[in-house]
């Protein structure tokens, strides 16, 4: 009897995470659908807990108890412009329970059939790479390591080394389930690998390796599912990762590279030869005031917000200039590309979260058409996303790259630190073209400038 | 291969068909919260952690087994609330009773 209670929670929580994920389609259903969810799981929790397998309570409730007192501040108290390293280090602990569980398995199953020592040995590789993977990823994201590329001579043979041998151990457990060091072999090189697959991922490039380590934790689960034959945990680790996979290749593709170039390319490494070189060029810098008169008589302006928007935490100085811009008349649009920020999606939660209303979000591809009415293209931090070199310069590291067409507008502004290259290490001709003018400064200062500028100006 | 594991097969593959069909009509308005919701539904690992840390076999077991039910219920609770709490910014322009025009 408890078996068909603990079945039906389990099915009735797969229907309601696949309704869940189904209703992050339409902003307005998102959140119920996801509250849905979130019933789905503590009907999971509250079945499994039935288990006849479980006969004591003490290490449950402890694990319950830490989890929750990390996991209320982890989701209450973290900002928003921190959310990529956010999600970096939450497939950490994804992956650390999927590896744990596998270890634990493996502990007290003796006689292990080779389907299962398959899923097991699947499930502590995937996981335990993933682990040491999402926390560099959160090191580079929190700058605790530098964001650039870290390589060295023969980086690629090295990895590919220790993925064979990875693999070659994993070949083996399956043949002979009982050769522990082995199973531990996999485990520690895992761990190994973890690190040096994201030492030579540049900041730029995370967007597609937090996409990429999302799917890995979602596999692990899905192969703990397999070891210890739960569905449940097939269907979550599936989609877990499908959505992972299909974003990491929607992230590529933003950048016209391929995966492989992103995970083993090292971009950013080097300034590749062949690129225009900007000497001799100069670029025409404006003062605030200037500014602040072109902005507040603008009918149409759109803002293309970048990383560097993000890192000046600028977001709600933002949404003031919009909504002054908006009482002189002028209508503001924001522009967002796709790989703009550190992860999916980075941009538009920082707006939401300066309370823009998401009918002003557009992406790259509804808004490119637009760039040649707007009176003003506001660019702030962002920079390679609108290179024009990705589209007239076949020598450029970033040629082919989809890029919002700001230099279609009838003038540019761009709010930027210095005259730093972006990410990609390339000099960016827009900055010298005619009607681009530049703001130097931090944008958080340079935004809160403008708007006491524009107020002043009634 | 046993039939069990043929099945289970069944439900993984076709499950991934599902989560990639559901998942291609996200918007990119909501790639963010998806990658929150996603984590948050893959603490379902807490379903095998509870397992280990319970069933009382060894003090090893059930000390690995209650870091992955820590670990698992970070993502779980942590996960929820980070999700609901960026869908609750997602506001449209105040006075539009319809979108302004399709998501696709």
């Amino acid at each position: 009897m408890t078996t068909y209670l603990i079945e039906a929670a389990y099915l009735a929580a797969s229907v309601l995470f696949i309704l869940g994920l189904g209703s992050l389609t339409r902003p307005d259903t998102a959140r119920r659908g996801m509250q849905q969810a979130a019933v789905g799981m503590l009907l999971a929790v509250v079945g499994t807990l039935l288990h006849h397998d479980i006969v004591r309570y003490d290490w449950i409730i402890g694990g319950l108890v830490v989890g929750t007192i990390i996991g209320i501040p982890l989701g209450l108290l973290v900002p928003m412009t921190a959310m990529p390293q956010r999600i970096a280090i939450s497939h950490l602990f994804g992956a650390l329970a999927a590896t744990l569980v596998g270890v634990v398995e493996y502990h007290h199953d003796t006689g292990l059939g080779s389907a299962k020592m398959a899923a097991l040995g699947f499930e502590v590789l995937f996981g335990a790479l993933t682990v040491t993977g999402s926390f560099m990823a959160f090191a580079k994201l929190q700058e605790l390591l530098p964001g650039r590329p870290i390589t060295y001579r023969g980086q690629n043979a090295v990895n590919a080394v220790l993925f064979a041998a990875a693999l070659g151990l994993f070949a083996w457990v399956i043949w002979h389930p009982s050769a522990g060091w082995a199973f531990f072999a996999i485990i520690g090189l895992a761990l190994v690998i973890g690190v040096l697959m994201v030492l030579p991922i540049g900041g730029a490039d995370m967007p597609v390796v937090v996409s990429l380590l999302n799917s890995y934790a979602g596999l692990a689960s899905a192969a703990t599912g397999f070891a210890i034959g739960n569905n449940l945990l097939i269907i979550a680790g599936a989609l877990d990762g499908a959505s992972g996979f299909l974003l990491s290749i929607l992230m590529s593709k933003a950048m016209n590279r391929s995966f492989s170039n992103v995970l083993f390319g090292a971009f950013g490494a080097e300034v590749t030869a062949g690129a225009k070189s900007a000497a001799g060029l100069e670029v025409r810098s404006i003062t605030h005031a200037d500014a602040a008169m072109q902005l507040a008589y603008a009918r149409f302006v759109v803002v293309v917000p970048g990383y560097g928007m993000a890192v000046a935490q600028a977001q709600h100085q933002v949404r003031e200039l919009a909504t002054l811009i908006e009482h002189k008349g002028g209508e503001v649009r924001f522009a967002i590309h796709p790989v703009a920020g550190r992860m999916p999606g980075h941009m538009n939660v920082l707006l939401a979260e300066a309370e823009i209303p998401y009918d002003k979000l557009y992406d790259m591809d509804e808004i490119n058409a637009e760039f040649g009415r707007a009176d003003v293209a506001l660019v702030i931090g962002a920079n390679d996303v609108v290179n024009p070199a990705a589209r007239n310069d076949k020598a450029s590291p970033i040629y082919g790259m989809p890029i919002l067409n700001v230099d279609h507008a009838k003038s540019v502004m761009v709010l930027k630190r210095g005259m730093s290259p972006g990410f990609a290490g390339i000099e960016n001709e827009l900055f010298y073209q005619d009607k681009t003018v530049m703001l130097f400064g931090d944008a958080k200062s340079s935004l809160t400038r403008l708007v006491a500028e524009i107020k002043s100006l009634d | 291969m046993t039939p069990l594991a043929i099945v289970e097969l069944y439900v993984f593959i076709l499950a991934g068909f599902v989560g990639f069909k559901v998942i291609t009509r996200v918007p990119p308005l909501l790639h963010t919260p998806l990658m929150s919701a996603t984590n948050a539904i893959s603490g379902i690992s807490l379903v095998g952690s509870l397992v280990a840390a319970g069933s009382g076999q060894g003090l090893w077991s059930s000390v690995l087994g209650a870091i992955a039910v820590a670990s698992a219920t970070i993502n779980v609770v942590g996960g929820f609330i980070i999700t609901d709490r960026m869908l609750k910014m997602f506001r449209r322009e105040p006075g539009q009773e319809k979108p302004a025009r399709p998501r696709h």
